[in-house]
């Protein structure tokens, strides 16, 4: 798997091509470049058919609103008159994205960097192949695992977090129910994202030029210092992107989310307390019983989600656009 | 040899991979909230006079709350009448009245009567008619417990209504102790868990708080849980895995998701003589109260919540099948008409107590067997 990143090696200086001159292409060429630049084409006509679609549905179900959409704390599209807003899954999306990031990156980190550069190499192809599985587990599985075990055993450290760190109000507990809240998400969220995040920074730290690396330890570099100078500032902008997939993952997920928390549009900053809930989750559990114009609230909701991920997106390619020049790909 | 070892390597990775899937498909199949094994062995022997008509398929969606009495009858039906075949997919009540208007069913199951604007669309399908609804199953929604050292939890609508409006935090408080005089209560707090997802059980819970607590609860009795607080999961299943899972906890759900996990269910002190049960008998009892509000063929009900007759347990819930009166499409319309003759006539009523559902009062079911044959 290429990572998705700019700064792989400069490739190796091409071959003179034999007929790419004049307008003498061959028709296999020329099949090659239509079906190519219409796939491209394609893949723009159907992301802007979603935009028109989400757009055009959330105009109909936002019109009739009678509450203010983006800070109203209430989901009711279905009630008389409908009254819903997005500010308390906009937060929950968030904030539980937030949490897994912050813990499953450095893991990631570390365990790509572990397999690249550390591990035996007998160690390092089952290590990585048992990471390759994580990712394979289908997310209900995740979400059965987080509600049965991962919620329960959580109890615990919950309390120790709210006698140690309460006076942080976010890790205060004001409720004494289970552990079903955006920190249990945002763990479980962590342990989702991580194979994904872990396989790609491996992919990119592998890529690191034997040079650069041959070049730290000919100046007298321990292991650490062969890292922190070549290979990091080599992988940093795929830590990035790698990272941006997994948040990606994690903005978007349903399934897992729904089964683990325990749902409810009252703002709590209180991280311990059970409540809240994310854009895809929310989605999914109104789904079922909405009538037409509940789902057209509930497509409005997608569209917010869309434009998070959009921004998150670009975000991602700027920060690599910008740190292009200080990687190692170009020293 | 390079080739060699990576097929080897291939090979071994689909092996694990199968071993995960499956571990994983074994894992969701304990999740899913199948009831249906309860209905024991003599369910099939029903299946004597079912009239068959029509043949080819029948297409149904809707209400999920009905899925297991759906199943049986159909189950049952189609091994009667083997040229029609009969799939209902559990949607939800309104994805199924949206797929009924849409044409691409022949009927829907709902939880609750077609509101005026869905009357309106079903117009644009049923030519020169209307969606009509018909009460065909009734069930009780229990209020099941988790508190160890305590059977017989009786309470009221208002302390009901408390509990689930977090005004009442803890097992011993006064109002539950007045009502259980005998029983050790401990201070643990209540957990009370509602629905997260939209659904039918919690707008039939929301009114029957309305009307029987109405003080106490002043909330619309909408689809989606209305008071702020509270815990919530998805789902009945998730609701009573809860329950099952957290000490002190008190949930909401039909009353087969109370028989399948153990749980005890609060007995409902209406005014009547005793604290009533949440049992298939007692819930027919309450929905005997119940009145025909429906203009001619339509058979909407309007549920009588404060009824106090003897041993009527009034949290309950009636789905109905919505079909048009006029205007049914042709190639369907004999399937759909037998297999409902035989889920409302009296084999198809009396198979649904064993599924935790309630039958439909024969004074309702009786209407209900006068309409469905002048269908067209």
């Amino acid at each position: 798997m290429n990572p998705p990143t700019s700064t792989a090696p400069p490739p190796a200086p091409l071959p003179p091509q034999p007929a790419a001159k004049g307008g003498a292409t061959r028709p296999g060429d020329r099949i090659f470049v239509g079906l190519s630049r219409g796939s491209g084409v394609l893949l723009l006509v159907i992301m802007a058919a979603i935009a028109v679609f989400l757009t055009y549905r959330a105009y109909i179900a936002i019109s009739d609103n009678q509450a203010n959409f983006l800070t109203a704390f209430e989901w009711n599209p279905q009630g008389q008159p409908p009254q819903f807003g997005i500010a308390i899954l906009a937060y929950g999306t968030v904030v539980s994205s937030i949490i897994a990031m912050a813990i499953a990156v450095p893991i990631a980190v570390g365990i790509a960097l572990f397999v690249s550069h550390y591990a035996p190499r007998r160690m390092a192809s089952p290590l990585a192949y048992v990471i390759d599985l994580l990712a394979a587990v289908p997310s209900i599985v995740y979400g059965l695992w987080g509600a049965l075990v991962l919620v329960p055993y959580l109890d615990g450290m919950n309390s120790w977090l709210d006698q140690y760190l309460g006076w942080t109000y976010i890790f205060e507990k004001t409720s004494s129910g289970p552990a079903r809240n955006l920190f249990t998400v945002g763990i479980l969220l962590a342990v989702m994202i991580l194979p994904v995040i872990t396989n790609v920074t491996r992919e990119v730290f592998l890529q690191v030029p034997r040079a650069h690396e041959e070049a730290a330890l000919a100046l007298g570099a321990t292991r650490w210092e062969v890292i922190r100078m070549s290979v990091l500032p080599f992988g940093r902008s795929g830590i990035i992107s790698a990272s941006m997939l997994g948040l990606g993952r994690a903005l978007g997920e349903t399934m897992a989310v729904a089964t683990v928390l325990s749902p409810s549009f009252l703002f709590s900053g209180h991280l311990l307390d059970p409540g809240g809930g994310t854009f895809a989750q929310n989605i999914a559990a109104k789904f079922n019983e909405a009538n037409e114009y509940g789902r057209d609230a509930l497509i409005a909701s997608g569209l917010v989600l869309f434009v998070m991920t959009l921004i998150v997106n670009g975000a991602a390619r700027m920060i690599i656009a910008r740190r292009k020049e200080y990687s190692g790909a170009n020293a | 040899m390079k080739l060699q070892r990576r097929n080897a390597r291939g090979l071994r990775a689909v092996t694990l991979g199968a071993a995960a899937v499956s571990t994983a498909l074994l894992l969701t199949a304990c999740g899913s909230d199948d009831n249906t094994q309860q209905g024991g062995a003599d369910t099939t022997k029903a299946a004597g006079n079912i009239k068959c008509g029509g043949e080819g398929k029948l297409l149904a969606s809707g209400s999920s709350a009905q899925k297991n009495a759906m199943d049986l009858w159909i189950k049952n039906y189609m091994a009667a009448c083997p040229d029609v075949q009969i799939n209902y997919n559990p949607i939800g009540s309104g994805g199924g009245i949206t797929q009924f208007n849409q044409g691409t069913t022949a009927f829907a199951g709902s939880d609750s009567a077609l509101k005026e604007d869905e009357v309106e669309a079903s117009k644009k399908i049923c030519k020169d008619g209307q969606g009509i609804n018909l009460p065909l199953v009734g069930g009780p929604v229990a209020v099941s417990y988790n508190l160890s050292g305590v059977d017989d939890l009786v309470l009221d609508a208002p302390t009901l209504a408390k509990i689930f409006d977090s005004k009442i935090k803890k097992w011993d408080d006064p109002a539950i102790k007045k009502l259980n005089p005998d029983a050790e209560l401990p201070s643990t707090d209540i957990q009370a868990f509602h629905r997260s997802d939209e659904s039918g059980t919690t707008q039939n819970l929301g009114k029957y708080l309305g009307a029987a607590a109405e003080k106490d609860w002043s909330y619309v009795a909408e689809k989606s849980w209305p008071a702020k607080g509270g815990q919530s999961a998805s789902g009945s299943s998730g609701v009573a895995a809860q329950v099952k899972q957290v000490e002190g906890a008190i949930g909401y759900f039909e009353l087969s998701y109370a028989t399948s996990n153990d749980l005890n269910s609060v007995k409902l002190d209406t005014g009547a003589a005793e604290p009533v049960e949440a049992t298939s008998e007692n819930a027919s009892k309450a929905i005997a109260a119940a009145k025909v509000v429906g203009e001619g063929d339509d058979l909407a009900l309007e549920l009588d919540y404060t009824t106090k007759a003897d041993g009527a347990y009034p949290i309950i819930l009636v789905t109905y099948e919505i079909a048009c009166d006029k205007g049914n499409k042709a190639e369907t319309l004999e399937a759909m008409k037998s297999f409902l003759t035989y889920a409302a006539g009296e084999d198809g009523q009396k198979i649904l107590s064993d599924e935790g559902y309630a039958p439909v009062p024969d004074e309702i079911a009786q209407k209900v067997r006068e309409v469905i044959p002048t269908l067209s």
